[in-house]
């Protein structure tokens, strides 16, 4: 009979493990870089607070997916990964942000319209139940439907079901090259369906900035078919408004635009969905029934970021 | 009133189906697993349907398992325990398609290959094309959270739906997800993706659609070995290259495929890679030529590029036949399904065939190779004395190589009843105990797909048991399998 296949935490993992403890140690959370506080709801009083451990522990470029620390820094992450032109394609709008952090608070990046959504990216798990054991969600591999997507679970969890200690991620080839550009007062939907597979698709309510990704020749083509539509100048990206984030069913963009012009400064990512804005947004005001029974039954005494998620 | 009249007295009584030759016809799925019983098996043709079917199936106390189009290969929508077997076949319709949004709301029972045909007019396509797309559900193909060959870039089912609407274990109505990005909370949508019936069943999807790529380069590099052609994997995506699909066929795969379809492959080789590129023509004119460097340099004797459409499609009318092919070989087979990390292809792959010829048995790989995603087809005569045990033993030290190379059990088809009692070799009982708590959470009376996915007992003593026992739940039968 076969023994369970497993690389021996590491003792930072162990660590993380003592630190979040048993039942008996009470309530708990981690912090990484505190850029998404605003978003997810208010911590009860007197959680604990604690950090995960940092690092890229593993990094083999031939498998395209990296292992490190939840507690590592964004930048830090893509400096490894970019050694062998690769990339994990969070894109963080503060480079500060820990992996840990972006996964909990489940912060897709703005390249999502063409390389997927957060969840998508994490592969495993290193996590901590109610119970103190350290468990393993998902596999070291790309591709895994063994049991239930408790990897998907914890994304975007903001740390209500068990704190995340350590990570796999899926990589990509880095592009050859990137080149954002800007057109004014143009329908930012006919700019996304003239483009075969556009990283970005950003509008202000007069700007469209379109980041384009590939091989020259290709984004070339690309922003010939965009001439066509009309002037189209080379740009260095916008900054994304980082106080609050909508999110917005992409057809209903056009519809509530004047409203949100009002409020402030705001740039909504085309075919996505996601509105960066300079107001705080509204958090949520309570959980669903079967919210509430998933975070019953794994994790009875609240002791995971009590509040966060009305939960 | 009993079980039946209470469902005959919402549903059209048609549409329910109590003879037992009609039970007969939903006892198993695609696999060889032991076929079982319905009590009644319901055809529905809408939500409201579903959940009449649920509640009456509460109100009777009866299990209820979800079927598509029963192409699964885990046992997945086999009727355990004399079931209510809710049908989705008959919800099949495509209900409308956002053009701008490039997304299609769709009934569970709409076929893979249908929606992406419904759609090829506008330039778009659904990206998860599994090898039985042409007769499995989107329903179904959420239940298992699909994959196929050109999932290794695009991803599989779950990053391709945004929303669900859901009949939960309860009878209560629920949609999960949304066409906003990230409702509020926790991602529900993607926990019941891939839960294989045992939370819920989906009544209506929206799926996201893809831009279908202006060019493609389609690629057959032939190896001398195995070995080599894995070698060539890792190759291509340390140059940098993901492509849209990276499949393996073996040489007795090649021979059985080649009498089969006709497509000119190299019967000859050892093993050939099949890759595809798409994109703008820059891109995959450069990265086809640097998959042809790299496939040479791992040791490929050829690089043969399609030349046109009728061409390419040949080249995966053979790799998705693969299946059909080996009737020429031995009547019976038993389909295998694990991932291991890409960079253990070569060695694992030389495990797979040392252990089927330890136990004398005729091996044939066709798999997802950029994935990592295995599939040993192991054939063999049923009629042959001892020949079960064999198979079984094989696939059991199979499973073991693959788990011991830092793999997983299944990378697409799903645990159902085939892997369930293997769960114990990935998952810790801590682990089992977290997925059966969170499966308690949609189903506290575990009414929807019972025993399947977890062991019996998961998170007890019992488990370590179970898994000395060679697949006890999955005895071969005497039919074949259509894939």
């Amino acid at each position: 009979m076969v023994t369970l296949q497993r690389l021996k935490p590491s003792s930072a993992l162990r660590a993380f493990v003592d630190e979040v403890g048993d039942p008996s140690t009470g309530a708990v959370t981690v912090l990484g870089a505190g850029n998404h506080w605003q978003y997810g709801g208010e911590l009860d009083r007197d959680v604990r607070v604690i950090r995960a451990p940092s690092g890229v522990v593993q990094f083999e470029p031939s498998e395209m997916i990296v292992r490190c620390g939840a507690g590592t820094s964004y930048q830090e992450l893509n400096n490894v990964l970019a050694s062998a032109n690769q990339c994990c394609p969070l894109d963080p709008v503060s480079p500060d942000s820990t992996i840990g952090g972006l996964l909990a608070a489940g912060m897709s990046g703005h390249r999502r319209l063409r390389f997927g959504a957060a969840r998508d990216l994490l592969l495993e798990a290193q996590f901590v139940d109610a119970n103190g054991h350290l468990l393993r969600a998902g596999a070291p591999v790309v591709k895994n439907v063994s049991g239930y997507d408790v990897c998907r679970l914890l994304v975007g969890s903001f740390g209500t079901l068990g704190p995340i200690g350590e990570v796999v991620l899926r990589c990509r080839p880095a592009p050859e090259l990137s080149r954002w550009c800007v057109i004014e007062h143009h329908d930012p939907v006919a700019i996304r369906a003239r483009l075969f597979q556009p990283s970005c698709v950003l509008w202000d309510g007069a700007r469209v900035w379109i980041l384009l990704e590939g091989y020259q020749a290709d984004i070339e083509h690309e922003i010939n078919t965009l001439r066509a539509l009309g002037a189209v100048d080379s740009s260095s990206g916008p900054s994304l408004p980082t106080r609050g984030r909508l999110a917005v069913d992409p057809n209903e963009f056009a519809d509530l635009a004047p409203e949100w012009t009002k409020r402030g400064k705001w740039i909504a990512e085309v075919g996505v969905g996601t509105v960066h804005t300079d107001w705080q947004t509204p958090r949520r005001t309570a959980a669903t029934p079967l919210e509430r029974s998933i975070k019953h039954q794994l994790d009875p005494t609240r002791r995971f970021s009590p509040g966060r998620l009305e939960l | 009133m009993d079980l039946i009249s209470d469902l005959r007295a919402h549903l059209d009584p048609t549409r329910v189906l109590s003879h037992p030759i009609e039970r007969l016809m939903y006892s198993r799925d695609a696999s060889t697993i032991t076929p079982a019983s319905p009590e009644v098996v319901c055809l529905v043709t809408s939500a409201e349907e579903i959940q009449h079917c649920v509640q009456t199936a509460i109100r009777h106390d009866h299990p209820i398992t979800t079927r598509g189009s029963g192409t699964g290969l885990a046992g997945g929508s086999v009727p355990l325990n004399s079931p209510v077997v809710v049908v989705t076949t008959k919800m099949n319709r495509l209900l409308s398609i956002d053009v701008d949004q490039r997304t299609a709301e769709v009934e569970p029972g709409l076929l893979n290959l249908d929606l992406s045909r419904h759609v090829a007019h506008l330039g778009l396509h659904y990206a998860p094309d599994p090898s039985s797309q042409q007769s499995c559900s989107i329903g179904g193909n959420i239940a298992t959270n699909a994959g196929g060959p050109h999932c290794l870039n695009a991803g599989v089912t779950s990053a391709h739906v945004l929303a669900i609407d859901v009949i939960l274990p309860s009878g209560e109505s629920l949609t999960l997800g949304g066409s906003a990005p990230d409702p509020d909370g926790l991602d529900v949508r993607g926990t019941f993706i891939g839960s294989e019936g045992t939370m819920g069943i989906a009544a209506r999807i929206v799926v996201r659609l893809m831009p279908t790529a202006p060019f493609v380069v389609t690629q057959l590099a032939a190896f001398p070995t195995i070995r080599q052609a894995s070698e060539g994997v890792s190759a291509i995506i340390a140059a940098g290259i993901l492509p849209s699909a990276l499949e393996m066929m073996d040489a007795n795969c090649i021979v059985a495929v080649e009498q089969f379809a006709h497509a000119g492959l190299p019967t000859d080789a050892g093993a050939v890679l099949l890759v595809e590129v798409d994109g703008l023509y820059a891109g995959t004119t450069h990265e086809s030529t640097l998959i042809e460097q790299a496939c040479l340099a791992a040791g490929a004797t050829s690089v043969r590029t399609a030349q046109s459409p009728d061409e390419r499609a040949l080249l995966w009318k053979a790799r998705k036949s693969a299946f059909g092919a080996i009737a020429n070989i031995k009547p019976n087979y038993y389909l295998h399904d694990a991932v291991v990390p890409r960079t253990k292809l070569a060695d694992v792959m030389e495990g797979v065939v040392r252990i089927a010829t330890e136990h004398e048995l005729i091996v044939l790989n066709v798999f997802h190779a950029g994935d990592g995603n295995l599939h040993p087809l192991l054939v063999f005569d049923k009629r042959e004395p001892g020949i079960e045990a064999r198979v079984h033993a094989a696939g059991k030290a199979i499973v073991e190589l693959c788990l011991a190379a830092g793999g997983a059990l299944s990378g697409e088809h799903g645990i159902g009843l085939e892997k369930r009692d293997y769960m114990g070799l990935m998952f810790t009982d801590a682990e089992l105990d977290f997925q059966r708590r969170l499966r308690n959470a949609f189903d506290p009376d575990v009414r929807c797909n019972p025993e399947k996915v977890l062991p019996i007992g998961s998170g007890c003593g019992e488990v370590s048991q179970l898994h000395s026992t060679d697949f006890p739940s999955a005895h071969i039968t005497d039919t074949g399998a259509w894939i």
